[in-house]
């Protein structure tokens, strides 16, 4: 039994559905990625886990946990984060304040979290009182990422998290994001660079048509010739 | 020298320091419909008569304190009865929303429907106003009138012109500031204030880091209840209290939040100060203050008829429009 779990997942916006008896599992301190070429469906798997969608079928589990009633507000007290693709910070505020409201439900002191992320991130110490509108693509990313560890969170969710940033930026994401993952949180990540996520996976999925198609480790998809010639050109 | 000091004594007295209440007044005013905007996502046309209500109730507590024998010497008495009368606007303003914009707000309806609704709940408060207190003029300033007198400036100085503030005046001032300052701290720095800016910036991000949406909802009325209600008893001991002149200020408080970049505090302030000065500027005559500068001037000189004040707001709203819709402060586009 996984820690996060979303089994046999059925449903839609309402309408037809989109999710096809599909399952993701990840475990803490691993790095699980969803793959898959456009409309499969990465993105709604990921949000029906996160209780952005209701599921008409099947169940999330949170270790002992069944959350599939969860809203995604309860998730996030229950130990979830999730990064959004798009408008993931509060361009108004300064770094700072985002790492503050990631930290909204927490009545403790979060200085030392704070200080955690910043050591992930040093180049969010340097900017911490700039308006996180006025930073990179890829230092926005970090305060996303950042904002959404404040929680502590046993399970970090992204979706698409090097969407829009060039490769050099992409690499430093992905060595930050296997450190996130040496701290024991489990990893669920939605990804177009199919190629370089996998390389960092414990565990991948295919998704085709809202439906499982491939499940391995990271390396043994990467070595399937039918996936390399079918999602990753060849 | 002396005709230059006399020139400006007449422009301060006249244009200068009307313009600087009047700009604070409104900057109150747009404070509260920019955080409503920033926050519910719409323009509130009642609040207008939000101020007539909160300052209907200030008028009516400040007469029965002095019915009571209670004032407050030098002071008007209405500072003494304003915070009755913010609790008195705190409260319509949650018990609409509870009745009104919450519907709404559950039904995810479009910013126009809300437009819609606060114009009626505009009628009902306006109507709820006259009916209580009448549609006449109610002057309510009691306490010494005048800060600095003519004669006083006049002796002291030595010049021909004279200088007046009048008490309403200053106390408008400085209330102004001590709000305004308390007011950018609490957004600034208080774990509300900032919940509060990060709803307005990100609502599905402040939802997923579990902000509480409606006590967002419910501080953002208090803040413009009782914004609303400071401006309009200002307003009042400045001039005097009319139902309908209050529903008028809406036109100004508008303009002033959108030339200032709507859903920006700070613009609305500077919004404020645009339009009382472009209005009080354009519509004084400056037959006096040119003929102490040495000029013969025919006519009064004056650019505009004072009726026509409404139009400058009417004007500067569509310059703005036009021209940079986001306003002074890069705000949303409406």
């Amino acid at each position: 039994m996984s820690f996060l779990i979303g089994e046999a997942m059925t449903g839609g916006y309402g309408g037809a559905d989109i999710l096809h008896s599909c399952t993701i599992a990840v475990e803490k301190g691993e790095i699980a990625v969803i793959v898959g070429p456009n409309g499969a469906g990465k993105s709604t798997a990921m949000k029906a886990m996160f209780g952005m969608l209701g599921l008409r079928e099947g169940r999330v589990m949170l270790g002992d946990r069944d959350i599939t009633a969860l809203s995604p507000q309860d998730r996030v007290k229950a130990g979830m984060g999730f990064v959004p693709q798009t408008s993931n910070v509060f361009v108004t505020m300064s770094v700072q304040e985002n790492l503050e409201m990631g930290a909204y439900i927490r009545q403790d002191d979060f200085s030392d979290t704070m200080a955690q992320v910043f050591d992930l991130f040093p180049i969010l110490k340097e900017k911490r009182r700039q308006p996180a509108g006025e930073l990179s693509g890829g230092q926005r990313q970090q305060v996303a990422v950042g904002r959404a560890l404040m929680t502590r969170p046993s399970v970090l969710m992204l979706d698409e998290p090097t969407a829009g940033v060039s490769p050099i930026v992409m690499d430093e994401l992905f060595d930050r994001i296997l450190e996130v993952a040496a701290t024991g949180i489990a990893i669920l990540m939605v990804e177009q660079n199919a190629r370089q996520a996998l390389a960092i996976a414990d565990r991948g999925y295919v998704l085709v048509q809202g439906s499982n198609r491939f499940t391995d480790t990271g390396e043994a998809l990467l070595a399937n010739p039918e996936v390399r010639a079918s999602f990753l050109g060849g | 020298m002396e005709g230059f000091l006399n020139a400006l004594v007449v422009f301060a007295n006249f244009v200068f320091i009307p313009g600087l209440a009047y700009g604070a007044q409104i900057a109150l005013g747009a404070l509260g419909v920019t955080l409503v905007f920033g926050i519910l996502r719409f323009s509130n046309f009642a609040h207008g008569d939000l101020m007539a209500f909160g300052t209907m109730i200030t008028i009516l507590v400040t007469w029965w304190l002095i019915g009571m024998g209670v004032t407050l010497g030098p002071l008007p008495t209405a500072l003494l009865a304003l915070p009755v009368g913010i609790i008195g606007a705190v409260a319509m303003a949650l018990l609409i929303d509870r009745l009104v914009f919450r519907f709404y707000r559950k039904q995810k309806s479009a910013g126009i429907v809300f437009v819609m609704a606060s114009v009626g709940v505009m009628f009902v408060l306006n109507g709820i106003v006259r009916l209580i207190i009448g549609p006449n003029d109610q002057r309510f300033a009691d306490g010494e009138r005048f800060l600095v007198t003519v004669r006083g400036f006049r002796e002291y100085t030595g010049l021909a012109e004279g200088l007046a503030i009048r008490l309403p005046v200053a106390i408008t001032v400085i209330v102004a500031v001590i709000v305004v300052a308390a007011l950018f701290w609490f957004l600034q720095y208080s774990r509300t204030g900032k919940a509060m800016r990060a709803y307005s910036d990100n609502e599905d991000l402040a939802l997923l880091s579990g902000i509480n949406p409606d006590r967002v909802v419910m501080v953002t009325w208090i803040i413009a209840a009782a914004l609303a209600t400071i401006a309009g008893v200002l307003y009042g001991l400045d001039k005097s209290f009319r139902p309908f002149t209050y529903f008028q200020l809406l036109l100004p408080i508008f303009a002033a939040a959108i030339v200032g970049g709507i859903g920006q505090p700070l613009g609305a302030i500077a919004g404020g100060f645009v339009v009382a000065f472009s209005e009080v500027t354009l519509t004084y005559a400056y037959k006096r203050v040119l003929e102490y500068l040495g000029f013969q001037p025919e006519g009064l000189v004056q650019l505009l008829s004072t009726e026509y004040k409404f139009a400058i707001s009417f004007v500067i709203l569509v310059l703005v429009l036009l021209i940079r819709p986001t306003g002074i402060f890069k705000g949303r586009v409406l």
